[in-house]
């Protein structure tokens, strides 16, 4: 069994209710970093323990917090991206459903080390039941002293509301949650300047994942350098993975980094194996915007070394042969899944979700799905198959935000990796799937 | 002042200035702008047509820029060296995106107040393909008026958000706004609201292309058999220094003065725009500037004659 930091207690009863969550251990971080800590000495133990954004993109949170701008006198604000919206990506869920009190203590215990009176939560429409949820236990910490003025004492004021999105998946890149917290149309800024300088309402402004966050509350008690023991190389720590697909066991897991993939698919202390005793095909192990890899690439490194689940060795051999551990949605496929249907799928969501703002991903996006969709449904021709890689192309480093990058790598990893896929459903159109829409496994030998 | 060479040509510029800015300043290679426009705060970063390659930082950090940036919005700094025309890399990006730019569009140039004085048709001319790869229905909007002297054309709309930001800037209320997201994003007025103050014809002027038409010139002319001429008159709400373009003796329309960018040198009232159509109104003050680059320029030879003939030597 590998170490629990953020699910230790998820099953103890009353757990989302302060007093059980006080009676396990709950809110020491709070005492210990108001009362025994100077703010910076919590930014210090957050940057000894190598955490690093469970939000995707995985930059260094001590870093992050570094870069805040404390020379002015304006108000600075922490906020926390509960969006959630990527497909295949439902940990945050677990851990606000579960054990709310976690982010809670998490944002009072950050916002002190950062200096802000007044934080956020920025949570995904579609949660709205969550929503209630935190703002119960927010009220039970506020009856507390935890929240409000002159905490525990200490002098330390904080004032937490959630506030909830419309709906958009793009509400959850940073600077779209700041538009939109503010109450405007939810459009990326452009950047610089980035929100450590000017962020909302033009104040300084640190924005951070649920999982990050929730992370902080095991930094401060037990001390960065702790923290930092488990983990491997430069992935320190534990890291929730939403798996879904094909798996027996799909569910939320939290792993120690480091833990080879082979055995996260099939060990029935996680996923527990394929299916219906089938054979794994491919796996997008970090979220829809990943590179999908197949099962080779998957599993091995490029070396021939067994990868494991961390950010270093996902992402071992760049995008030829490796991945990213994004947000950790990890979907699992089996034999008889479609590449094709699955990247078609994947691109009328970003398709849906583009802000519009600009050109290469509004249009591109739309422009790609189309083209799978002919593919898919047996009106493709072979040129279509270079004009997707050429779309991709073109989208991809050219647009505002990271957004038109996570509708092109999936497309690109899915012709550079199954492009046999793509020629069998133009040569063959008529004969690609059986009624149900399922994969004919024999497909490749033909083509060969 | 920093130092900034764009494609080998070195210029100092003041702190501040972008890397756009510093190629106006150059005069030669400058990035094409479709959403961009000084005089508009916040303005640019969205249409990608401005695109450029860094390939130092800068004196005191000379790794290169790891993506291609938006050169209207990335501020100069000392020592950075800069790859406009001279990248294939940009070039191939700028196809792209101008390739994206038209795959929605309705290509009715034939029919669009705007041809000839279009910023997409110069751009298409210059990084278009001869051929559209793109094999679907093209986005259609319905055509609508917003108040009674303008009309948007949201089919040919590239989204650059100038006139929601004249809307935000130059009049007393936000009065219009982008509506749904991605590829259905329309401009799109409050609840079908007539957009009714002083400066709102400006939005005519900002718009690249022909989505933002005024009513009173409608099918009237096409722009190059026009010709342009500076006026000015006494006016209390703007300053009311025009350009005025005659057919014959008729004034067909009234527009901002542009400068060599393409941009207004200054924003003016609708009454001047749209009421002050005789000669009367207006003080002459002679002929406009056409920039040889643009269509209209075709039915103006007499303006660019001199230029013409100084340079005839060389070209004999
Ligand atoms: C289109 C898009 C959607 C995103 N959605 C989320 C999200 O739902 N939740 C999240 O934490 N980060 C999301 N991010 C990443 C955020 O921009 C940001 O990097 C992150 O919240 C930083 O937190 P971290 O440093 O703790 O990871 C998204 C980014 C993009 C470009
Ligand atoms: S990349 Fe897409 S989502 Fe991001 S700003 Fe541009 S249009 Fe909007
Ligand atoms: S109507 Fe014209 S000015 Fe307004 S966003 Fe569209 S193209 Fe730009
Ligand atoms: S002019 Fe720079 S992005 Fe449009």
């Amino acid at each position: 069994m590998g170490r629990k930091i953020l699910l230790e207690h998820i099953d103890k009863p009353g757990i989302d209710q302060i007093e059980s969550y006080i009676k396990y251990g709950g809110y020491r971080s709070v005492s210990k970093a108001l009362k025994e800590m100077t703010p910076d000495e919590v930014t210090e133990e957050v940057k000894k323990s190598g955490l690093r954004g469970r939000g995707g993109a995985g930059f260094a949170t001590g870093l992050k917090w570094s870069f805040l701008d404390k020379s002015t006198d304006k108000p600075r604000y922490l906020l926390c991206n509960a969006d959630e919206s990527e497909p295949g990506t439902f940990k945050d869920r677990l851990l606000m459903e579960k054990i709310p009190h976690l982010l809670i203590e998490g944002m009072i215990t950050s916002s002190y080390a950062l200096g802000c009176n007044t934080s956020y939560i920025y949570i995904r429409g579609e949660y709205m039941f969550i929503l209630r949820i935190l703002q119960k236990a927010i009220a039970e910490a506020y009856a507390k002293g935890f929240l409000g003025k002159n905490i525990l004492g200490s002098g330390f004021n904080l004032d937490l509301y959630v506030h909830p999105g419309a709906g958009a998946y793009i509400c959850g890149e940073e600077t779209a949650l700041i538009e939109s917290l503010e109450g405007k149309r939810g459009n990326p800024r452009i950047k610089p300047p980035f929100p450590a300088v000017s962020g909302l309402w033009n104040c300084p402004t640190i924005v951070n994942n649920v999982e990050s966050i929730a992370a902080v509350v095991s930094i401060v008690n037990e001390g960065g350098d702790e923290y930092a023991k488990t983990g491997i190389g430069k992935s320190t720590g534990t890291k929730l993975i939403s798996a879904s697909g094909n798996i027996n066991k799909p569910g939320v897991y939290e792993i120690e980094m480091g833990v080879p993939v082979e055995e996260f698919i099939y060990s029935d202390e996680y996923c527990g194996g394929i299916k219906n005793g089938l054979e794994l095909k491919a796996c997008v192990p970090g979220g829809s915007s990943v590179p999908i890899l197949p099962k080779h690439h998957l599993l091995y490194e490029s070396n021939g070394n067994p990868r494991l689940m961390s950010y270093e060795s996902l992402s071992e051999g760049g995008f030829a042969t490796g991945s990213m551990l994004g947000s950790g949605g990890f979907i699992v496929y089996d034999e008889k899944q479609c590449i094709v249907r699955n990247t078609w799928n994947f691109a009328r969501f970003y398709h849906h979700e583009s802000c519009g703002q600009c050109s290469p991903c509004r249009e591109g996006t739309g422009w790609m799905e189309r083209v799978l969709h002919n593919i898919e449904y047996g009106h493709g021709k072979m040129e279509d198959i270079d004009l997707l890689w050429d779309i991709q192309r073109k989208i991809e480093g050219n647009t505002i935000c990271p957004l038109g990058d996570a509708a092109a790598w999936p497309v690109a990893a899915a012709i550079r990796h199954f492009r046999h896929e793509f020629e069998y459903h133009v040569k063959y159109r008529n004969r690609v799937f059986d009624e149900d829409h399922v994969y004919q496994p024999e497909m490749k030998a033909q083509l060969v | 002042m920093l130092k900034v060479t764009i494609d080998d040509i070195s210029i100092e510029v003041p702190p501040g200035t972008t890397i756009l800015q510093a190629a106006r300043m150059i005069g030669q290679n400058v990035p094409p702008a479709m959403c961009y426009y000084s005089k508009l705060e916040g303005s640019g970063g969205k249409c990608r047509t401005c695109l450029v390659k860094v390939t130092k930082g800068s004196e005191k950090d000379p790794r290169p820029m790891p993506k291609l940036v938006a050169s209207c919005r990335t501020g100069v700094m000392d020592g950075m060296e800069v790859r406009n025309e001279t990248s294939p890399e940009v070039i191939d990006a700028r196809k792209g995106v101008t390739e994206f730019l038209l795959i929605n569009h309705p290509l009715d140039c034939p029919v669009c107040d705007q041809a000839g004085e279009c910023k997409l048709q110069d751009l298409s001319y210059e990084h278009g393909l001869a051929k559209s790869r793109y094999e679907f229905k093209r986005r259609e909007f319905e055509k609508r008026d917003i108040g009674d002297k303008i009309q948007l054309h949201m089919n040919r709309c590239i989204l650059c958000y100038r006139c929601t930001q004249v809307a935000d800037q130059l009049t007393p209320e936000r009065v219009h706004g982008v509506l749904n997201r991605g590829e259905v994003s329309e401009i799109s007025t409050y609840i079908e609201q007539a957009v009714d103050n002083d400066f709102s014809g400006n939005m005519i002027d900002v718009c690249p292309v022909g989505a933002l038409t005024d009513k009173t010139f409608r099918f009237k002319s096409r722009v190059w058999f026009t010709k342009p001429m500076l006026a000015h008159r006494e006016c209390t709400t703007c300053s009311g220094k025009v350009t005025l373009w005659f057919q014959g003796s008729e004034v067909l329309r009234v527009t901002t003065r542009k400068d060599k960018w393409n941009e207004a040198e200054a924003f003016i009232c609708n009454d001047c725009r749209f009421e002050k159509k005789k000669t009367e109104d207006w003080t002459i003050d002679g002929p406009a500037h056409i920039d040889t680059h643009s269509v209209i320029a075709q039915n103006h030879l007499p303006f660019e004659l001199p230029v013409v003939q100084k340079n005839l030597p060389d070209a004999l």
